[in-house]
């Protein structure tokens, strides 16, 4: 036991190396990291050391299924009215399309025409009185629930780049939810602003032949719809607009969307791409003199009259905007609509000033728990205590080393499990320590009692550190943010400790054994 | 050439089980008052299990307290509370309950703070976790100390034997109690890394645990005649040395933290204080007490890290077989 192969002692002193050279750029200045390969980089602080936004989004997959069984309603209605097909009480009901065919010489028409829509995702189901449910199916829900996340993830993380967000993160989390970390980020409002808009785009012609008085008492027009907007009387109050329901032109066409200035004013200047623009081109055609309705997520922006026909495809959308509000808006069509509203869950934000001053405070934790630490063993240890607290050291690196290499993020939680490490990694030397003592007190010769005394002490350090290594793996598994990075430097922590007290200590001890040939053990 | 310091005598005599009585009696009493605690006043949950709003803010001059505690309160957002906290009298830390309804309330919530308070502050803090998410994080953490329980004293079963793991959970569920009982008598805010806190004290309790069984199981090899009692007595004394340096290195570290860890970590090192101090007295008063009633077969199993020692010869220990 006490002799050591030359390759071992290589391997020892090459995972030593390993955890300097990975250890070193994070104690080194940014000014000379900025240029070293990406895998020696400094470890990666969590955000809430680095200051920043983290938000859970949940995406609301219900309302993209509601969507969807409302398109159907508006498919059965006009394929129905097409093939003269007489119905009742078409419409949604607990998460079904319901329509009543009242003639029987109709059913076997209708029923070809409801299995037509979608015979790979939806069911029908036929009561004899003539009552038909169309449902989905749960893998067609299921199907759609995950697009709409994934078409989610993808709009989101577009337009958080668009903002210039240093290194956000962007992840799914479960089945319907979003992680999103924004580092370095001081106020996540206009982030979080622009996140969670669905940012619809729609154009309606402006339904004048409605009455607005009667459409605000409840009689709207069949096929129109009233839509408040965001334009306002001279009091305060929103102007309501009748719409038609049809869409003319949809969001989804736009190629471009940038901010610029008509007359000193910001405005949003778009434009489409060729089918969009045949679109646009043959709806202001039609409707020369009228008003077009530009609806952004269920309100009227603005409803400029059509003066002449546009046929190019682009123009502008004018509106009482801010400069910022026009960016935004510009910045939200550039990066699409999102399939379905997005809720935010949770939001945890932590500002650079405290960030830096939690950095402080853990350092300074941290030197003064290693410097107890190092004192205490080498009062109770002597020359020896030297010897454990060289491997303690050694473990710090490697430790963070680790951390390093392995990218795992450092968050003030996590600070305090090397603390803690620090203080729980000197067991090990003091199991292997308080072992050898008894076996000198035993009569033990002094190399049978080093021997004896790291053998024995063994089977107590490896199940005593399998234990914790347990409850910081489960820590790991149910964590979130700091917690986990909490349970990443305690179980690293554990791993290196067991090394450095067993491996690097007894190569010291060893070394120093053949060349002071002591004929008494300091301990 | 110097050597240390003995801190613990090289032999103690220290009759620990002669004395359990004690021991248990208060260990008793403490777990009653912490179930009593705990049943009848519950946990402060802090916002990460109970939901709502926590801000951290930063003024200009000195904070003024009560005009703010008055502005905030007049908002309608319920029992807003508000703490000086640090030592410069311009940080104060704002709570706000949970707000009726759903996720989006609780962000409308957040923007009614922020625009009362104004621009002339610095949010250095800002967390809101809505209902649903808190609902889960209670869930999950519970589900995390449970199986940490189990898997660790499901270890010590497979690795010793059926009565060490029983000794190991009822340790193991004393401290988690002791500790919940301390949030709850003191009312300390009780949060996600609480939960971390108590994770590492079952983690740091069973580290303790095992140690002392680790020499039980030893000497029950190594003493053929001496009585159980005795033979946890001469366990317990051999390894007070290093039961006193692990602690005392630990405890340090821990203070470290506490003392100087900042406002964030305090309620974790908190627990992680209290978890040492009671961790170690459960391994000793509870965890060895527990193999006298349970009843330790003399004739274990072979250990396969220590075979090596039928082959040496064995000097017989210092303690009197």
């Amino acid at each position: 036991m006490l002799y050591f192969a030359k390759w071992k002692i290589g391997l020892i002193l090459a995972v030593v190396l390993a955890g300097i050279v990975f250890a070193l750029p994070t104690a080194l200045p940014r000014s000379v990291t900025a240029d070293l390969p990406e895998w020696l980089q400094p470890v990666t602080l969590g955000l809430d050391l680095q200051g920043g936004s983290y938000l859970l989004l949940e995406v609301e997959t219900d309302a993209v299924i509601e969507e969807q069984l409302t398109n159907t309603v508006e498919t059965i209605r006009s394929s129905f009215r097409e093939n003269r097909i007489r119905y009742r009480d078409l419409g949604v009901r607990a998460g079904a399309v319901e329509v009543r065919v009242p003639e029987a010489e109709d059913r076997a028409k209708a029923d070809e025409l409801l299995r037509g829509i979608d015979p790979e995702g939806q069911t029908v189901d036929a009561a004899d009185d003539g009552l038909y449910r169309v449902t989905f199916t749960e893998q067609a829900l299921q199907q759609r629930r995950i697009n709409a996340v994934t078409q989610s993830i993808e709009i989101v993380r577009r337009r958080v780049d668009e903002t210039g967000t240093r290194e956000p993160t962007i992840q799914r989390q479960g089945d319907q939810r979003i992680i999103v970390e924004l580092p370095g980020l001081d106020d996540p409002e206009r982030v979080k602003e622009l996140i969670g808009r669905t940012a619809k785009l729609t154009l309606h012609m402006v339904d004048h032949e409605a009455d607005i008085q009667d459409a605000l008492r409840g009689r709207v027009p069949p096929g129109s719809t009233l839509v408040q907007s965001n334009e306002q009387t001279a009091g305060g109050q929103s102007i309501p607009y009748v719409v038609k329901r049809r869409v003319e032109v949809s969001g989804d066409r736009l190629t471009d969307a940038q901010p610029s200035f008509q007359n000193g004013q910001p405005v949003v200047s778009f434009r489409f791409d060729s089918a969009g623009a045949r679109q646009f081109g043959n709806a202001t055609t039609e409707n020369v003199g009228r008003q077009l309705a530009i609806v952004l997520d269920d309100r009227v922006i603005s409803a400029p009259r059509i003066n002449e026909p546009i046929i190019g495809g682009s123009g502008i959308i004018t509106g009482n905007f801010t400069v910022q509000e026009a960016q935004d808006l510009a910045l939200l069509l550039r990066a699409g609509a999102l399939p379905a509203p997005l809720t935010v869950l949770e939001e945890r934000t932590v500002g650079p000033g405290l960030g830096a001053d939690s950095i402080e405070a853990g350092a300074i934790a941290s030197v003064l728990g290693l410097v107890l630490v190092v004192v205490f063993m080498g009062v109770a240890y002597g020359l020896f205590g030297l010897f454990a607290n060289i491997s303690l050291l050694t473990n710090l690196v490697i430790l963070l080393g680790a951390l390093s290499g392995l990218g795992a993020t450092l968050t003030l939680p996590g600070i305090a499990g090397i603390v803690l490490t620090l203080g729980m990694a000197v067991d090990a030397n003091v199991l292997i320590y308080e072992r050898i003592r008894e076996e000198i007190a035993a009569g033990r010769t002094i190399q049978n009692a080093i021997e004896v005394g790291y053998r024995q002490a063994f089977s107590a350090i490896f199940d005593s550190n399998i234990t914790t290594l347990a409850a910081a793996a489960l820590l790991f598994s149910f964590g979130t943010g700091p917690v986990k990075g909490f349970a990443v430097t305690l179980g690293l922590g554990i791993l290196t400790s067991m090394f450095t007290a067993i491996m690097v200590n007894r190569l010291i001890v060893v070394t120093w054994l053949r060349r002071a040939r002591p004929k008494t053990l300091p301990i | 050439m110097f050597r240390g310091i003995r801190l613990v005598p090289d032999t103690t005599t220290i009759d620990f089980i002669g004395k359990r009585m004690i021991a248990m009696a208060l260990s008793g009493l403490l777990i009653l008052a912490c179930l009593v605690s705990l049943v009848t006043q519950g946990l402060n949950f802090g916002i990460d299990f109970a939901g709502g709003l926590l801000i951290e803010a930063r003024t200009e001059q000195q904070a003024d307290l009560s005009d703010m505690r008055q502005r905030l309160n007049a908002l309608g957002l319920g029992d807003v509370a508000i703490t000086g906290i640090g030592d410069t009298g311009r940080d104060v830390m704002i709570r706000v309950p949970k707000q009726p309804g759903e996720e989006e309330a609780q962000m409308a919530a957040l923007n009614a703070v922020k625009a009362e308070l104004g621009t002339g502050v610095e949010f250095r803090r800002t967390e809101v976790v809505g209902p649903k998410v808190g609902e889960e994080l209670v869930r999950d953490g519970a589900l995390a100390v449970g199986l940490a329980i189990l898997v660790i004293s499901a270890y010590i079963w497979i690795r010793f034997e059926w009565q060490f793991g029983v000794g190991a959970l009822v340790a193991t569920i004393h401290d988690v109690i002791a500790t919940l009982g301390i949030y709850s008598l003191f009312q300390i805010d009780f949060d996600l890394t609480t939960v971390a806190a108590l994770l590492t004290i079952a983690g740091y309790s069973i580290n303790d645990t095992v140690v002392n069984y680790d020499r039980v199981r030893e000497n029950l090899r190594r003493y053929k005649t001496t009585t159980l009692a005795d033979l946890i007595n001469i366990s317990l004394n051999q390894v007070l040395s290093r039961t006193i340096l692990t602690s005392g290195t630990t405890l340090v570290a821990v203070l470290a933290i506490l003392f100087f860890g900042g406002p964030v970590l305090r309620g974790f090192a908190i627990g992680l204080t209290w978890g040492i101090v009671i961790g170690t007295f459960s391994s000793i008063y509870v965890a060895m007490p527990l193999l006298l009633y349970t009843g330790v077969r003399r004739e274990s199993e072979e250990d396969p890290f220590t075979e090596g020692e039928q082959q040496q010869p064995d000097a017989g220990g210092k303690a009197k077989g």
